[in-house]
């Protein structure tokens, strides 16, 4: 056993919670200890709840337990948390949501800001001791501390997303991170709201040390007693804080911000950038302004929209339950560009995956894309070789009898399909799941081969399957709802959020979409130029237009997915897509489609003549919406809510306008049937009103 | 001999195998580390078991030159593979029978009662052997490290010399007996020379390895030998040593590569430098009873014998006259031989020695010659030569192929046999009932 001093002063301890018996105290959430050499432990360990979040509660505890420190100061004070998993998730988002007006928000955000001030200011020593999740307002309680100590392990993640709901940090913060971090990391965490793992909070100075488990508590207790240096601004990043080169500086940024996210629909990472290149170098006034900038970035509909954002996914995220249904082993069947990738997502995220092909050649492109997507994913060579060795050739299809879920995946052919699923079935586990991923063909056709009709499930990826957090679920008549739920639990598994939706032509996504496609098609028939139509998309606030979408989906593909779908919805594809396909202008991927492709950035000419861009705008949004309405009237999904986080996290729809539902309702569904109407009149039958809105004339909370 | 009926004195069950193709190196380091190749060979036949590889009891692995990050190289793959943490693993070094070594460690373990359940096999990936300094270099960075001063540096600094850079080829000191000097070809031939093996007979032996194998690539006769992928999604589905072109004309205009320049071995008439691996699961009795395993043969008896290092490519006679005795067996009663061809003249030698009436009496311990093997019953879907020597891998290939050609031939007996670098051969009987 090592004898250094640190063991010396603190003899073999396995958990403060033993360790620091003297003395201890509690609020309801917060645990005050103090130990045998005189540090202070505050522990969050929150009432009624697994994760702590910073609720006015806790804040004010908080602020009561720290007018005792200052009066029987400790010689360290720590901060750490009582819950197995996590430091602190951020603030509360529900009481966040109560806030109506610039007031109220500046009153929540001033009482924060004079909190932390206060712990920065403690004359004795504090570390901040974080084990697992660390976020926003907990992240910004840390860097009111001295010290930051982190978990060097898997689940250490450390980061500032307040950009993703449309603000930004405001307790100190923003002034802190930006004082004590070179500039371009410390914007960088908060305008991308990126987490960190503990190692790389380290390299760029967020915490000072990365620790593994064994070491975390004498680590603290070393820095706590010690009072090595804090950390300092390195010389290139106060270099880059000078006045003159931080707006020059500001002004970069701003300009590749604009490249992902338009001012006017995303301001919070403008606002940091403001703040930071007016008040820099001035804290008191700093730490004013990033109070007020959030005030104003709270008001509208924005925040609240991005909130919802937020709880559509932890609704997604809690669909299934995960320990009910513990696969181990994948089997996909089809080696192409889907089941290739999928094969590869899930051997990323810890499964034993055999894929399946006719033959050795077919399997090339799925190893070679899995071993691109280890190498961009995994940092260490052995996590790499565990990820690869868990992706299993296998032509034989031996691993049908080991599989927990197998996935079929192969080209759009009902007779293959049977085929497959005869084999399957007889050699299959008794408790796996069969699915498949078809994006055209009914379930109902595919079960009639099957013995046991009710175990076949649709698990629908979307290209690229590493890119696309959503992954419809679909359920057919016979699917039993205990196969639903595997199919739901596994999705968890993989770390994709499941959409349970109805069996019918293009499920969800694909049949929103499609309209709202083959309408920017027919708006190219027009004559109109696919940067004025693409245009009207971006500025609504979709990520990509629709022209730029379907050449990256491949024309061949849109075709035929739009054929196999207007036999169903009587959608009219404009003849000129074929001539596109027959030419082998296939999009992207051939170097021409609606454009011409250059390193696979589509060329577009900056001057074509936009057009009626209100009329495109229309047309695109209302085909969109208007099919939307028509799958919440033919329960596609459970309700309006799935409906909106399907379209969300399956096609990107502006998710500042919280989904095409919640957009409509925005609008008020009385003037939007009212434009659908007119333009029935003007562009023809296929923009009338869907029965669907009758459903929507109330607008409850989330 | 102490006992004169050895055989393993319980069943032992060779259930199935996989291999790797064998890579043929190329000059530079092949896209496979070692613990890939066992991987892949060892996950494919896996798969195939009704078991899971948590419930193995063993896992054995012969190769003889695993990389400096490769130690215990059994354990490796054990772990790499999902066997968990609690299944023991080590490694066997016997040279080029190290791959029939772990199979006979296998096997003891099975009779002793330790394990019913043993993945073993052997795994070589010569293209990765690493160049090494010399020792002259390595002596001169001790002194560097050790200098403090800038005098001190500036002296050692003076002492270097551009010749300490010259690296030593980890792979050619591991081909060269250390103990009589002679690298591995010129054992082969040492014996050629002995038994007046021609140079036409080596080539002749030459082309006919490449053309077994080639026909039997196209009728799907390697069934055991699985595809793998690299980072770059190539796919290696064949033994890609194998020469369709080749004719006794371009063999016969190869020089001499190792008594040069009037010796009668060359490249083309060797076994080729290769990298591959291969995976055998073996089970007792009660493990086949227990997961209703499928049974490919039994292994029966395994002889090791020793010689002159000097003639080591005379192992196998040395090895398979006594097996065959203890086993009241004669050359007929085996329906199809492996013998690992690491040089054409070798294999000659050996067919030479055991019909060598002379041979067997002074060397063998026997009244007269063993007879002779007929070579249509050898390597009948080629060998060393056409598909490559990875050396700790062999023994197992030849153990795991000569089972399958049985299987195939609905045969009853084989005998895999090889000889080993340091003057050692290795047999190992294997028998299967016939249907």
């Amino acid at each position: 056993m090592n004898a250094n001093s640190a063991d010396k002063a603190a003899p073999e301890k396995s958990s403060p919670k033993q360790s620091t018996r003297k003395g201890s105290a509690k609020t309801p959430d917060w645990h005050r200890q103090i130990d045998d050499e005189g540090i202070l432990w505050l522990i969050l360990d929150q009432q009624n709840t697994s994760t702590n979040v910073l609720s006015v509660t806790v804040l004010e505890q908080l602020d009561s337990l720290l007018d005792d420190v200052a009066q029987n100061l400790p010689k360290a004070l720590v901060f750490r948390s009582g819950k197995a998993k996590g430091f602190i998730a951020g603030a509360d988002v529900n009481e966040f949501l109560q806030v109506t007006n610039t007031q109220e928000a500046l009153i929540m955000i001033k009482r924060g800001q004079t909190l932390f001030s206060r712990i920065a200011a403690l004359p004795c020593p504090t570390v901040a001791m974080i084990e697992g999740f660390c976020m926003g307002g907990g992240t910004e309680l840390a860097l009111a501390c001295d010290y930051r100590v982190a978990l060097d392990d898997n689940g250490t993640r450390i980061g500032l997303p307040e950009v993703k709901l449309g603000i930004h940090p405001a307790y100190g913060g923003l002034v802190r991170a930006t004082s004590m971090i070179n500039p371009l990391k410390s914007l960088e965490l908060m305008l991308t709201g990126r987490a960190l793992s503990a190692r790389a909070a380290q390299a760029i100075g967020l915490v000072d040390a990365a620790q593994p488990e064994r070491q975390m508590e004498r680590a603290v207790r070393q820095i706590a007693l010690t009072r090595p240096p804090q950390q300092q601004m390195p010389l290139f990043g106060k270099l880059l804080s000078l006045p003159g080169i931080r707006s020059l500086l500001a002004e970069y940024m701003k300009k590749q911000v604009a490249k992902k996210a338009a001012r006017q629909h995303y301001p919070a990472p403008y606002a940091i950038l403001d703040v930071w290149a007016n008040y820099y170098g001035n804290p008191a006034r700093m730490m004013e302004e990033e109070a007020n900038s959030v005030a104003r970035l709270i008001q509208g509909d924005k925040v609240r929209n991005l909130v919802r954002v937020f709880f559509l996914q932890t609704r997604l995220k809690s669909l299934g339950d995960k320990k009910a249904f513990v696969p181990q082993h994948v089997h996909v069947i089809g080696a192409g560009t889907m089941g290739g990738d999928i094969a590869a997502w899930c051997a990323l995220r810890g499964f034993t995956v055999t894929l399946q092909d006719r033959e050795a050649k077919f399997l090339t492109n799925a190893f070679k894309r899995a071993h691109q997507l280890f190498a961009k994913r995994l940092k260490t060579t052995h996590e790499r070789n565990a990820a690869v060795d868990r992706l299993i050739p296998d032509i034989d299809g031996a691993g049908v009898e080991k599989a927990d879920v197998i996935i079929e995946a192969i080209f759009e052919d009902v007779d293959a399909k049977h085929a497959i699923y005869r084999d399957v079935e007889a050699r299959m586990k008794p408790d796996a799941v069969l699915a498949t991923n078809t994006s055209s063909i009914p379930l109902e056709t595919l079960t009639t081969v099957l013995k046991q009709p009710e175990r076949l499930v649709g698990i629908h990826f979307f290209n690229p399957v590493a890119m696309m957090p959503l992954v419809e679920v679909v359920v057919s008549k016979t699917t039993s709802a205990k196969t639903l739920q595997q199919a739901t639990a596994f999705t968890q598994h993989i770390g994709k959020l499941p959409l349970p939706v109805k069996s019918s032509p293009g499920f969800l996504v694909n049949r929103i979409l499609m309209p709202y496609l083959v309408e920017a098609f027919t708006l190219y028939a027009e004559g109109i130029a696919p940067e004025a139509i693409d245009k009207a998309a971006t500025d609504f606030g979709m990520p990509m237009g629709p022209v730029e979408l379907a050449d990256t989906v491949g024309l061949d593909i849109c075709l035929s997915v739009a054929q196999n779908l207007s036999a169903a919805y009587g959608i009219e594809v404009p003849a000129g897509i074929n001539r596109f396909v027959e030419k082998k202008h296939l999009g992207k991927k051939s170097g021409r489609g609606f454009y011409q492709y250059q390193k696979g950035k589509p060329v577009k000419d900056k001057d074509v003549d936009l057009g009626d861009q209100r009329m495109i705008q229309n047309r695109l949004v209302m085909r969109f919406v208007n099919e939307a309405a028509d799958c919440l009237q033919e329960g596609i999904v459970e309700d309006r809510d799935l409906l909106d986080a399907g379209i969300i996290f399956g096609t990107g729809f502006a998710p500042f306008r919280g989904g095409p539902m919640n957009y409509s309702l925005d609008q008020g569904v009385e003037s939007m049937v009212a434009l659908m109407t007119e333009y029935e009149t003007r562009f023809g039958e296929r923009f009338k009103p869907s029965a669907g809105w009758s459903l929507l004339d109330a607008k409850e909370p989330v | 001999m102490a006992n004169a009926h050895k055989k393993y004195a319980k069943p032992v069950y060779l259930v199935d195998g996989s291999r790797t193709p064998f890579l043929k190196a190329r000059g530079k380091p092949g896209p496979f580390k070692h613990a890939d190749l066992g991987i892949n060979a060892a996950r494919s036949v896996l798969l195939r078991m009704p078991f899971a590889a948590n419930e193995i009891d063993e896992v054995i692995f012969g190769s003889t030159m695993p990389g400096p990050d490769e130690a215990n190289i059994a354990r490796i793959v054990a772990l790499r593979l999902g066997c968990g943490d609690q299944v023991p693993a080590y490694t066997v070094h016997r040279n080029c029978a190290s791959g029939m070594q772990a199979l006979d460690n296998a096997a003891m373990s099975i009779v002793s009662g330790r394990s019913d359940l043993v993945l073993a096999g052997g795994i070589e990936a010569m293209s990765q052997a690493p160049l090494l300094l010399h020792p002259k270099m390595v002596a001169w960075l001790a002194q560097w490290w050790g200098a403090k001063s800038i005098g001190q540096r500036l002296k050692v600094l003076s002492g270097f010399k551009p010749r300490l850079l010259t690296p030593v080829i980890a792979l050619l000191k591991g081909l060269t007996d250390p103990v009589v000097g002679l690298n591995m070809g010129q054992t082969a031939e040492q014996i050629a020379w002995r038994f007046g093996i021609t140079r036409a007979q080596m080539d002749q032996f030459a082309l006919e390895s490449h053309q077994k194998l080639h026909q039997a690539q196209q009728q799907n006769e390697l069934s055991e030998v699985i595809p793998i992928y690299d980072a770059q999604g190539n796919v290696y589905d064949l033994d890609d040593g194998v020469r369709i072109d080749s004719t006794l004309e371009k063999l016969g205009r190869l020089r001499p590569a190792f008594d040069k320049p009037y010796g009668l071995v060359t490249p083309g008439n060797s076994a080729q430098i290769t990298d591959g691996a291969a995976a055998l699961v073996l089970a007792s009795e009660a493990a086949v009873k227990k997961h209703d395993l499928p049974v490919l043969a039994r292994l029966v008896s395994t002889e090791w014998a020793a010689l002159d290092p000097a003639e080591m490519g005379l192992g196998p006679a040395h090895a398979i006259a006594p097996l065959l005795k203890s086993q009241r067996l004669q050359v007929g009663d085996i329906d199809y031989w492996e013998i690992n061809e690491a040089f054409a003249a070798q294999v000659l030698a050996v067919l030479a020695a055991l019909d060598d009436k002379e041979y067997c009496q002074q060397h063998l311990g026997l009244k007269s010659a063993v007879g002779g093997i007929p070579l249509e019953r050898l390597n009948i879907h080629g060998g060393g030569v056409s598909l490559g020597h990875p050396v700790g891998a062999s023994g197992a290939r030849i153990v795991l192929h000569l089972a399958k050609v049985l299987q195939q031939k609905n045969a009853s007996k084989g005998i895999a046999s090889l000889c080993i670098g340091g003057g050692q051969g290795g047999a190992m009987l294997i028998e299967r009932s016939v249907a």
